[in-house]
């Protein structure tokens, strides 16, 4: 809140001698990072008002691994030292373990162990990458290697170590397998978490690191992850229209928007990656809210199957109501939070490749297609199961929680000024640097 | 006599053995007793052991016998975690009838060899340490000697540790033959030439070591000795020899054959590589804690032995660091073990901690804790020790060994996890008794806040041992 606008520096900078003075305790927040902090603050009370509903055992136990979790989360988006935003990052794996495996669905453990291998499996390689700059340069304070770059001859494979991490983590096609299986598993409050924060954790990754430490090489590689979010973004969206069950639709459907969103960000365009930015800030409401509608329902009638519903207009009409508005802002109508984030970045990707923002479009069109469906299956049609009639419409508490998703969708949607203006100079600064680096080692080749 | 003043812990301890001895044998019921004098004569040591770690380094007994930073640091943490094995296991004893006077005698005189082991400078004496402390541990691991599986595992480990004494002994012998010495500081000066006499001698007497560490290929002792002995000798096992090994390893690699490091090398970082993966990918089978716990330290000692193989004062100190934070690890770990106890009966199989989350929150707690950390996941401190490691690793541009010990831990980390999701994710069971001793609670305190809190303040075990330089 007290941040200075405008200002390309880090700011609240905490700077303490931490590993026997070579390495650092260094957090600090920009434009940037500030936004991610502060949805991981407001998402966190949300699933916390949630839980009541959700978590029948162990109460307190689950809300401690949320605490931490944030606390983690948190840790994540201000940390300016590699080692630190390290450590946060893997520690994150254990209370999100605990909260899949502990108050899980059915085959919990199966997607609590595939979650944690896939992504440690991920994150072990950008350890000898961050090692390895270590060695490099001296240092691993994130603002003087902005100030001294890396040399090029190593920026590929240190590109690609980071990127191993942060593609499962995004997750990008093919290592997204992971992701269905740990939101369908995960009890409500746990999939909201997943989706709203965890998966932001790699795309601020892409912008801090890839981008800002290793220019040449994230230039490279532009069309390797041009294909794989493309990939992401169609094959993704077709997968989501073949569910049957609700929580694996929204999960794919993360998988697309996180395909726009990597798309964007390599777009290297101030459109781009803004508009990713406000993507990933956007798909963090939308999807926390699509997953707390799934789970008002499941407390209901304890299924998440598409074809168990039908009708509930008839008899949920403020659920249907809420439900549209997230239904919308997931498709990107203009008027949602969606529509911004995804014209931004096809704004950036048509400045940069036809072929590819019209094949990005086309995701556009299917992304209406599985979520209107859902939508039309669930909430629409014929109110024809006798069991479904005694499900009572929403309580006191899901009216506050999902009222204070739809707000922000809306306002944002209409509004997005105070979100740009924060992330505006930053951005500018990333790419300037960016820029700069590429220029310089062009000139250094002639 | 002005030598006497600088080994005057060996010298206590060693009268102390004598004098429990005495007072073992002329007074009846004195097993309680002994075993409380001889913690408390711990205690003592380590403080005589801390009074002397401010001197510089100093040679004695022409030069056969060294103290210096290396050896004060190991024994500190030798006798330190010795007097803790002594409080977590001093209850267990008396439930499965082991209190008998020989027991803490032998573990003062295995404690004994292995200070001399760490001190010594020459072949002569390192040798004499080692079987003090081998034989001492023969004795050890079968002294539940009405148990079959103790028996079994004593005679094998005695078996086999005789074999590897063997080897060793003629490595020495081809070392002495070759370069004309026994002491550590002539050989390196007489070795400065290439020859196969002393490389068969540095190949037979890194056999043996890497016997005692329990490194592959090496290890095949390891599962059975660690099931079958006592689980206080068990945890005795996991870290005290660990540390002397370790110590003499450092000391091997450094001083005698310091110039010969193109011959050894390649032999430690296969020995590292082969036992970080064998260990990772054998205990995933296990179903006996102890057993998978055997595996566990066989993946770990590989990590160790990869600081080692850096060739670089960084890498030494990263393999300090790293054994210091995994014998806390350890301690946390059998502590937990001994609170597996219900009528009189202990429990050791990971089927037995099958939803212990539910009646035992702290307990489960403190072992998720230690199982993250074993597991090398941040924040934890095993996080850390992993991190000096690669760290060390890295700087020598050893990739491969970096990213094959990494992809270990990765497998190593399904093993750790599936004892976590047996504790937390499981129906629950019977419940265990809740009334332990406080040397027990107090360990399983110390080394379960240690490893919680380590991030915060993490340089201070390497401030420490950033004094121990080698090269």
């Amino acid at each position: 809140m007290f941040l200075i606008k405008n200002s390309v520096d880090f700011q609240f900078v905490e700077n303490r001698e931490w590993l026997s003075g070579f390495i650092n305790y260094k957090v600090g927040i920009d434009g940037i990072s500030i936004l991610f902090i502060i949805l991981t603050t407001f998402i966190t009370p949300i699933c916390i008002i949630s839980v009541n509903a959700s978590i029948t055992n162990r109460l307190k136990d689950f809300l401690i691994a949320i605490l931490i979790m944030e606390t983690f989360m948190i840790g994540v988006f201000c940390s300016l030292d590699l080692v630190v935003f390290y450590l946060f990052f893997e520690a994150g794996l254990i209370p999100m373990f605990l909260i899949i495996g502990i108050w899980g669905g059915e085959r919990r453990v199966y997607s609590a162990f595939k979650f944690f291998l896939y992504t440690l499996l991920g994150s072990v390689l950008m350890l000898v990458a961050i090692i390895s700059i270590y060695w490099i340069t001296g240092t691993t304070d994130v603002e003087k290697l902005y100030e001294l770059g890396i040399q090029a001859e190593y920026q590929n494979l240190l590109w690609l170590a980071f990127f191993s991490s942060f593609a499962v983590k995004t997750p990008m096609w093919p290592v997204h397998t992971w992701l269905p299986d740990a939101h369908v598993e995960a009890p409500t409050v746990g999939s909201v978490l997943l989706a709203a924060i965890l998966l932001k954790m790699a795309g601020y990754g892409f912008i801090r690191f890839s981008l800002g430490l290793f220019p040449i090489a994230s230039e490279n590689f532009t069309m390797l992850v041009y294909v794989l979010s493309l990939i992401a973004i169609i094959y993704t969206s077709l997968v989501a229209l073949m569910q049957e069950d609700m929580k694996k639709l929204i999960a794919y459907s993360s998988v697309a928007h996180m395909g726009f969103v990597t798309l964007g960000i390599f777009t290297m365009t101030q459109q781009g990656i803004e508009g990713s930015i406000f993507q990933m800030i956007s798909h963090g409401l939308v999807s926390a809210a699509l997953f707390l509608s799934v789970g008002v329902v499941y407390e209901r009638h304890h299924t998440r199957l598409i074809n168990k519903y039908g009708g509930l207009v008839s008899i949920m009409p403020r659920y249907a109501i809420v439900f549209m508005v997230f239904t919308l802002g997931a498709l990107g109508l203009p008027g949602t939070t969606g529509f911004i984030g995804e014209f931004l970045i096809l704004m950036g990707a048509f400045e940069k490749n036809i072929l590819v923002a019209m094949i990005a479009s086309l995701g556009v069109i299917l992304g209406a297609a599985y979520m209107l469906w859902l939508f039309k299956r669930v909430v629409f049609g014929e109110m024809n199961k006798q069991e479904l009639k005694s499900m009572k419409d929403l309580k006191t508490f899901e009216i506050i929680t999902l009222s204070a998703l739809v707000i922000p969708i809306l306002f944002f949607g209409f509004y997005p000024e105070p979100l740009m203006n924060s992330i505006e100079a930053s951005v500018e600064n990333t790419l300037n640097m960016y820029n700069f680096d590429l220029i310089n080692n062009l000139a250094s080749k002639d | 006599m002005e030598n006497f003043q600088y080994i005057l812990p060996e010298i206590f301890i060693s009268i102390s053995i004598m004098l429990f001895l005495l007072v073992g044998v002329f007074k009846k019921n004195s097993a309680s007793l002994i075993y409380n004098l001889s913690n408390i004569s711990l205690v003592i040591l380590l403080a005589l052991i801390i009074n002397l770690s401010s001197l510089d380094t100093i040679y004695l007994f022409n030069d056969s016998y060294l103290i210096d930073n290396l050896s004060n640091y190991m024994k500190i943490i030798l006798v330190g975690s010795g007097i803790f094995v002594m409080l977590t296991g001093s209850k267990y004893i008396q439930v499965i009838n082991l209190n008998k006077i020989e027991y803490p005698i032998l573990i003062l005189s295995s404690i004994l060899g292995m200070m001399i082991m760490i001190s010594s400078n020459d072949l002569i004496v390192f040798y004499m340490g080692l079987e003090l402390q081998s034989l001492a541990l023969y004795v050890l691991a079968s002294f539940n000697r009405d148990n079959l599986l103790s028996t079994e595992s004593g005679l094998k480990y005695f078996v086999l540790s005789a074999l590897s004494s063997g080897l060793l002994l003629y490595g020495c012998s081809l070392t002495y033959g070759f370069s004309e010495s026994t002491n550590f500081d002539q050989i390196l000066i007489n070795s400065t030439e290439f020859n196969y006499g002393t490389t068969f001698g540095i190949v037979f007497i890194l056999v043996g070591l890497a016997f005692k560490i329990s490194a592959v290929p090496f290890h095949m002792w390891a599962p059975d000795v660690y099931q079958g002995s006592p689980t206080s000798v068990t945890l005795f096992f996991a870290i005290l020899p660990k540390i002397a090994a370790l110590s003499v390893f450092i000391k091997f690699l450094y001083t005698p054959f310091a110039n010969m490091n193109d011959q050894w090398q390649t032999i430690i970082v296969f020995i590292s590589i082969a036992s970080m993966i064998f260990g990772a990918v054998a205990a995933i089978g296990q179903k006996n804690l102890k057993r998978l716990i055997a595996y566990s330290s066989i993946s770990h000692m590989g990590y160790a032995l990869a600081g080692l193989a850096t060739v670089s004062n960084q890498g030494i100190q990263s393999s300090i660091t790293y054994i210091s934070i995994y014998l806390v690890m350890n301690l946390a770990f059998f502590s937990c073990l001994f609170m597996l106890k219900r009528n009189d009966k202990y429990y050791e199989n990971i089927e037995d901690l099958s939803g212990l989350s539910k009646k035992h929150p702290i307990l489960s707690f403190s072992l998720l804790i230690v199982l993250f950390s074993l597991a090398g996941i941040p924040p934890l401190a095993g996080f850390f020790a992993k991190f000096y490691v690669f760290l060390a690793v890295i700087e020598q541009s050893m990739y491969f060994l970096a990213i094959v010990g990494l992809l270990a831990t990765v497998v190593a980390a399904f093993y750790y996890l599936r004892i976590i999701k047996i504790i937390y994710f499981d129906p629950e069971k019977e419940e265990y008794e809740t009334s332990h001793n406080l040397g027990l609670k107090i360990t399983l305190a110390i080394s379960t806040i240690f490893i919680l809190a380590y991030f915060i303040y993490p340089s201070g075990i390497t401030e420490i041992v950033s004094k121990i330089t080698m090269i």
